[in-house]
Parts: structure tokens; sequence; C-alpha cells
């Protein structure tokens, strides 16, 4: 393959920060959603404000959440061990997931439908749990990463687990869910605090407030954690960045503090944590300031930099064994072939932009506040 | 090796989501067509009625999207869920055409069902009309990459296993993407599509006409359906037949086994209409029509279709090149620079899957008795009865399916659509028909695959997760309580939708007025 104009080790980092910008992007746009859905009891607390949150999310919320559909489907093309040894080895947590997912399209759909108290409750309470679980989920999932995965590959490299649900819920993993839902609570509070008004938007700025805060905290103590109490992961035999995707025949070291590894070497991934920090306390400003679209971008900088810090600590692992250190699966050894990520990478760059284009373009007719009045013009409305 | 338990429910938890799922998928093809067509309609006459229909028909399309978005974003991730093997050996060749599924149709149909529903009164009509047809176009290039992956599981073209990484890889993207058996299936499947849109139209059509209810978009909504249904009832045997033809070159087994064909039929083969099966699984009394299926699979006339029994001792001969390449691939794991093995792999790699179909007997390979081999070639022989029947149901059903619309775009271009109550009523009771032919031929693409996953390549219980019989019980036990809740659910809501009957009049019906015209709704 080495007709192609990219070589193995480049196209293996760009699919990495592919990767990355493709889960950034569903942290930002849909987490906006998964965040007013978690919010939706508290800041909305009658039909008649419930259905401003819906039909704020409505016209949007299933092409954001296609961010999450192409995160899935990049991982199985670009990372297929990955995809093998994550989704099978967190098997009931994806069901919590899936769970989630399966309540979101219905509830937005369905509650609208009849006009009954207790029916639209039943939704209100299914597009909640759509909202708070997999925003918890997805972090303690990569709170998970962090500690190792309880997982060995044979020399068949299929992978087979030694490890149970409840396994998956430590402190440090929980610690890094909290992370996640407050950052994604306080994305969904800014976008309700820029376009609703009155009292749901003053609701949505306390929580707001009150989630940046969190994040900002609990960001820094899971950071202490990870730097002074978890054991990092290193490769320690020599790394083929172009060899085949074979985990096999590589050893990895752990020392504690070695996630911190990265970041000594190379001082400029400390933007990274340096961006969630500044988010999140920026969040909490614009939020105080009623500076909306600020408090928007400044929300949406913190994911951006609580992601990035996650990815770039764990550099070159995407997601490390436990029991078996050595089968810990790597940028350099779970890609696809070069062919599919070269093949994969011409796609994305032909599409991604056109996808930019026509979401702009939706959103931009969207635009505007979403109020009980306005409600009344579509007879689709949720 | 995994738990055949384990395998047996990972396959029935698929099958069970994956045909729930394809309760849906067709009806959304076919439906975002016909609103899409009607709001042109609108369009182009600006006459209210046909808006009228476009929101009554796009609320039934919204319910049924909302339960098949649910349901197929639970497919996607099933493959790692519950086959990771499948999806680590596989990934590299079937991951691509998923993620371009995203790329290119998730994006553009999710994002414009949004405008659909929520851009009436922010755009004009013409933007509107776009916008519908980008979603049924999102809606319709998704159908085109899901069957580019199902159908390198009929027919694994363009990639080759690669000794380093244990798993295929591409070699020839070109070849996955214009494979024939993909190209084919896409095309029957939307029309396909296409049958159960106009035929869900022209049932409830039909029912309205029967009440004497909305008498004026029922009409019209017939003429569309009938019209649109009649190209795409044609278009559904004439392309079904394609992958007749296209399944006779890379599937002999499964075009076997639905004719229940176990001796090699002499050219011309003769097409079986009905048999009874024997106390021993074959067949004993048939009804032939000769010279039909020859025609059919081979067009020819001179060329002989292979016997499950003929195709039997093919396998059992791959099996034995099987081992061959297995044994090799241990010699290459063993040593990566041992030259001879690569060779020797290299020869027989082809075979590598056949070899594989022996893990079920013995975990080391290379040692496989003759008993063995001739268990492990009868493997290959897919479960003759279920295939037989489901065929013979979906063609049946095809074949009707002409007869039923060239009835009914004869009475729309007679304008009697009214005149005979008894026609009404068959109308409003075929709507269950095209449902019937799609699970039906899904079952014969995927259970006729059988016992590959991907065709002599992977089997599949050799492609399951390593997961518990728990996991298991517990995320059955999640499917069948959500989605029996679902199924009930969306059945009810549509039944409301449709004894409600189109809104008589909307706010799009007048100017657009200022938001403060209209008094706040009490809390």
């Amino acid at each position: 393959m080495s007709a192609l104009p990219l070589d193995y080790e480049t196209l293996r980092l760009i699919w990495w920060a592919l990767l990355g910008t493709l889960l950034i992007g569903f942290a930002i746009m849909g987490g906006m959603d998964l965040g007013i859905g978690a919010l939706l009891p508290f800041v909305a607390r009658n039909d008649a404000e419930r259905r401003v949150l819906l039909n704020l999310s409505g016209p949007t919320w299933e092409g954001n959440q296609v961010w999450l559909v192409l995160g899935g489907g990049a991982i199985f093309a670009a990372w297929p061990a990955i995809y093998a040894a994550s989704f099978s080895g967190f098997y009931i947590a994806m069901i919590a997931i899936l769970l989630a997912l399966i309540l979101r399209p219905v509830g937005f759909k369905f509650r609208s439908k009849v006009d009954n108290p207790t029916w639209r409750s039943v939704w209100d309470w299914g597009l909640f749990i759509g909202g708070f679980v997999p925003s918890l989920v997805f972090g303690v999932a990569v709170g998970n990463l962090f500690l190792g995965a309880p997982f060995r590959l044979d020399d068949t490299l299929r992978v087979s687990y030694e490890g149970n649900f409840f396994g998956l819920l430590t402190p440090f993993a929980l610690l890094a869910g909290l992370v996640s839902l407050s950052m994604l609570l306080t994305q969904g509070a800014t976008v309700i605090a820029a376009r609703t008004q009155g009292p749901m938007a003053e609701r949505a700025r306390t929580y707001g407030r009150w989630a940046a805060l969190a994040t900002l905290v609990l960001f820094i103590l899971g950071g202490v954690v990870a730097l002074t109490m978890l054991g990092g992961y290193s490769i320690s035999s020599a790394i083929d960045t172009g060899g085949p995707s074979n985990p096999l025949g590589k050893t990895v070291v752990i020392t504690t503090g070695g996630w911190a590894s990265n970041y000594s070497a190379m001082p400029w991934t400390l933007a990274a944590p340096a961006l969630a920090l500044l988010g999140s306390l920026l969040a909490y400003v614009a939020l105080t300031a009623r500076a909306h679209v600020l408090g928007i971008l400044s929300s949406s900088l913190a994911i951006l930099g609580i992601i990035a810090t996650a990815g770039l600590s764990l550099f070159p692992f995407l997601m490390p064994s436990s029991i078996d250190p050595a089968s810990s699966l790597t940028v350099w050894d779970a890609s696809s072939s070069q062919l599919t990520l070269f093949i994969m990478l011409g796609v994305t760059l032909l599409f991604l932009p056109i996808i930019l284009l026509y979401t702009t373009w939706v959103f931009r007719v969207m635009r505007g506040p979403v109020t009980t009045t306005s409600l009344n013009r579509n007879p689709n409305a949720y | 090796m995994t738990d055949p338990l384990v395998v047996e429910l990972s396959r029935l938890q698929f099958a069970a989501t994956a045909m729930y799922h394809f309760l849906f998928v067709p009806l959304t093809l076919g439906l975002s067509i016909l609103v899409a067509t009607m709001e042109s309609v609108y369009v182009m006459t600006g006459r209210p009625i046909w808006r009228k229909a476009v929101l009554f028909w796009g609320t039934l399309f919204g319910i049924n999207f909302a339960v098949g978005v649910s349901t197929g974003i639970v497919m996607e991730f099933q493959f790692g869920m519950n086959w990771s093997y499948y999806s680590h050996y596989v990934g590299d060749v079937f991951g691509a055409p998923l993620a371009i599924e995203g790329l290119m149709a998730f994006f553009l149909e999710a994002t414009f069902i949004g405008l659909f529903f929520f851009g009436w009164d922010r755009l004009r009509p013409v933007a509107h009309l776009t916008v519908t047809w980008l979603m049924a176009l999102g809606a319709n290039f998704s159908a085109l990459w899901i069957l580019i992956a199902n159908g390198w599981m009929q027919n694994p073209v363009g990639a080759t296993f690669n000794p380093d990484t244990m798993r295929m890889e591409v070699t020839d993207f070109m070849a996955v993407l214009f494979n024939p058996v993909a190209q084919a299936k896409f095309v029957h499947t939307v029309s396909a599509g296409y049958v159960t849109g106009a035929v869900f139209v022209l049932a409830i059509s039909a029912f309205y006409l029967l009440r004497g209810r909305h008498v004026e978009m029922a009409k019209r909504s017939m003429v569309v359906a009938a019209s649109f249904g009649l190209a795409a009832a044609l278009s559904v045997v004439v392309l079904g037949d394609e992958s007749g033809y296209v399944a006779t070159e890379h599937q002999k087994m499964k075009i076997a086994a639905m004719e229940a064909m176990y001796e090699t039929e002499p050219a011309p083969a003769a097409l079986t209409l009905f048999a009874i099966p024997g106390a021993d699984g074959r067949p004993t009394y048939e009804v032939k029509l000769p010279y039909v299926l020859g025609l059919i699979t081979t067009r020819s006339i001179d060329r002989d279709l292979p016997g499950i029994t003929e195709l039997t001792e093919r396998a059992a001969g791959r099996i034995v090149n099987g081992i061959k390449a297995y044994t090799a691939l241990e010699a290459i794991k063993a040593d990566r620079n041992d030259a001879v093995a690569r060779a020797e792999f290299a020869a027989n790699q082809a075979d590598l899957g056949y070899g594989l179909l022996l893990k079920k007997y013995r975990p080391d390979v290379e040692n496989a008795t003759g008993e063995e081999i001739t268990l492990a070639a009868l493997d290959t022989v897919p479960d003759v009865w279920p295939l037989f029947w489901s065929f013979r149901l979906m063609v049946g059903i095809g074949f009707f399916f002409i007869a039923f619309f060239a009835l009914w775009f004869w009475k729309a271009s007679r304008h009697t659509l009214t005149s005979s109550p008894l026609l009404l009523r068959i109308g409003l009771w075929a709507l269950p028909l095209p449902w019937l032919a799609a699970e039906a031929g899904w079952l014969i693409a995927e259970y006729g695959r059988q016992p590959w996953v991907v065709e002599g390549v992977l089997p599949t219980f050799y492609a399951a997760s390593g997961l518990h019989v728990w996991d298991l019980i517990i995320s059955l036990a999640f499917f069948v309580t959500v989605y029996t809740v679902l199924a009930i659910v969306m059945v009810w809501l549509m039944l409301r939708v449709v004894r409600h009957g189109p809104a008589e009049q909307t706010a799009l019906d007048h100017p657009p007025v200022p938001a403060t015209a209209f008094p706040e709704p009490a809390e």
C-alpha cells in the first residue's frame, strides 16, 4: 500500500483526531438536546413550558444525534478492534444507553399526539431518562478507559472479558460520569437560557451556573485523582507506528502518574485542560451576566477541552486492558488497514463540509426564541 | 469458543430486532417519496387539498419514522455488542459502508426531517419542497449503503485475509461498491419499500372511501398510490428476478435450498411450484414448471443447476483446502517469517472459512477426522423448508401486487375508484401483505445464508461475542418488553390519527399573522 499518498502513521493520527472531532461534535450538538432532556422536568414545570423546551430541541435534535451514530460508524470503520472490544465489553451499559436512545425519538414524537396529563408526564420522564442516562454513562465509559477494562485477546485476536456491569461503577468512573453529566447539563442550560424567555430562562440560568461550577470542580478533582492515584499506561517495547494492526507483541508498563507523561513530553497539550477550565469558568460568568451567545460558546469550549484532555492523556492508548496490559488497544495497533483509512478520510473530507453547510442553514432557518405563542403557528409542533 | 447457547440467543436477538426494524424501513422508503410527490403536486398546482394530504400522510410518516430511528440505532450498535468477532474480522470492509451511510444518508435525512415538520411557516413552498425531497433522498441513500454492506456479506468481493492482523482487509473498494449482489438487492429492496408505501396510502384511502370520509383527499392520494405502486410492483418482481440470477452466480446453496432441490437439476431446470416434505425432509410430491427455473437463474436452457447433494460434496472439498489454510496460518502465527507457510496459506486462503466450520467440532482444526469433515459439509445446508415456503409466499405476493395495482391504476384512469365496495375492501385488507413479503424476503436472504454470517468466509457461530447467557437473557427481556410496548403504542397512535383524519383547517390556511395575535394558552 505504499502507493497511497499518506503513510499509515499519519492516517492513524488523522483518524485519532477525527474520532475526537466526531465525539466532540456529538457532545456539543447532541449535548444540547441531552442537557435539555435531563433538565426538562426541572426547568419546565407545566405542559406549556415543557412544550417550549421540546420544540426548542424538536427541529434539530435528530440531526444532532447523527454525530453519535456517525461516531459509532467511524469507530467501526476506522477502529474495528475498539468497536468490537468496547461495545461487547460494556454490554449492559450499552443496553442502558440504547434504552435512552430508543426513548428519545418516540418521546418527542408520541408525547404531543395525545392531550392527556398522565400520557405527557410519562413521556416527559422518558425524555428525562433519555437525556440523563447517556450523559452519565458516556462519562462512566471514558472513566473506565483510564482504569483499563478487564479484557484480553487470544492469538486469533478474539476478545474475552472477565468483568461485569457493576465492575464498571467504580468511584473514579462515577466521578468521570458526573463530569460528563454536569458538562452536558451546562450545555443544555445555556441553550435554554438563550432561546426561551421569562421564568424558564431564569431557572435554566440557575441550574446552568451550578452545573458549570460542578464541571469545573469535578474536572479538577478527576484530574488530581487520575494523576496521583491511578496507574497510567505506556508502551515499553519498540513501536512500529506503521506496522500491521495487531496489538499482541508489545509490552506495556503501568506507573502511577503515567497519564501525565504526554503533558510533560509535549507541554502544548496542556492547552486542552486549560480550555476545559477556562470554558466552564466562562460559562458560569456568561450565565451570570446573561451573555447568551458567550454562554453557549464557552460551554462548547469546555466540552472541547474536557474531551480533548481525555484523548490526549490516554494517547496513544484508546482502550487499555487492566488484566492483560499487553492486549491494550492503541492508535498504532487497533486501526483499519491503510487503504480503508485513506478511503474513509477522502469520503469524510468530501461530506463533512457539506453536512456543516446544510446544518448551519437549518439552524439559521429555525433561529429565534421559542415561545408558547410561536408554537401555535405550526400544525406539526410537539 | 463461544457458548453455543449464547450464539443461538444472539442470533435470535439479532434476527428479532432486525426483522422488527424492517417493519418501519420499507414504509419510510415508500412514504417519503409519496409525500414528496404529493407536495410537488401541491407546489405546482397551489391547491390546499394537496397540502392537507401532505400534512396528513406526513404525520403518519413521522410516527413510523420515529420508531424506525429508535430501532435502527440498536442495529448499528449490535454488531459490536453481540458480534464482536465479526466486527473485528470484517470491520475493515463492513464498517466503511456503515460510516458512509452516516455521512451521506443519515445526516441528510435527520437534518431535513426536522425542517420538514417545523419549516412550514418559515420556508417558502419551493424551499420546503426541496427539504422534503432531500429528506426522501437521504432515506433512500441509507438503503443503498446498508445494502452494499449486506451485499458484501452475501458475496464478499474485493477483500482478502491478512494473516498479520487476523482479519479480512479491503483490497478493491470499487468491487465492494459495485458488488452486483448489492446493486440487485438495493433496487429490489427500495422497490419493495415503494410498494409498501403505495399499499399503505391506498389501503387507508380505501378505508376513507368506504366510510365516505375525506373523499377528496382519499381519491387524490389513491391516484398517486396506484400509479406509483404499479411501477414499483413491476420493478420489485423484475429486479427480484435479477437478485435470483445474481444469487445463482454467488450463492448456489441458497438457490438449491429455496427450491428444495436435493439432486442436481439437469438443463433446462424446472421450477417447483409446490411440494410436500417427506419423512427424510426431501420433497415427495412436486408440481413443476419445465424450463422456468433455468431461465430465471441461469438465463439459459443449457446449464445444469447443482443440487444440495452435489453442493455438499463440493463443500467437503473446500473444507479439506480450508484445513490446509488453517494449518498454514497456525505456522505463520508461530513464525511470522515462515515463507513456505505464507505461500501455502496464499494458495488456500479462499477456503479458510470452510476450515473454520470445523471449529464447531474441535479446536484443533488441523487434526479433523473424515467424519468431522462430512458433518461440517452437511452444516453448509441451510434449513430447506422455511426457505422454500418463504420464497413462494414472497413471490406470490409480488405477483398479486402487479395485478392489484394494475387494477387500481385502471380504475383511477376510468375515474371509478369508488364504484365497487368489494374492491375497496380488498384494497384495505391488502395492507399487511407487503410487510409479509418483505419479512419473508429477508428471511430468505439471511437465514438462507446460514451457516455463514459472511458467505464462505466466516461461520456465524464463530462470529459471536463471548457474552454470558445472563447478558443475553437481560437484553432479550429488555427488547421484548420495550419493542412490544412500542408496537402497541405506535399502532394505537396511528389508528388514532387515521380515525381523526386530516386536519380540516390549520394555521397555514391563513396568511402569516403577528405572533401576538394568538392568545397565550392558560397554564
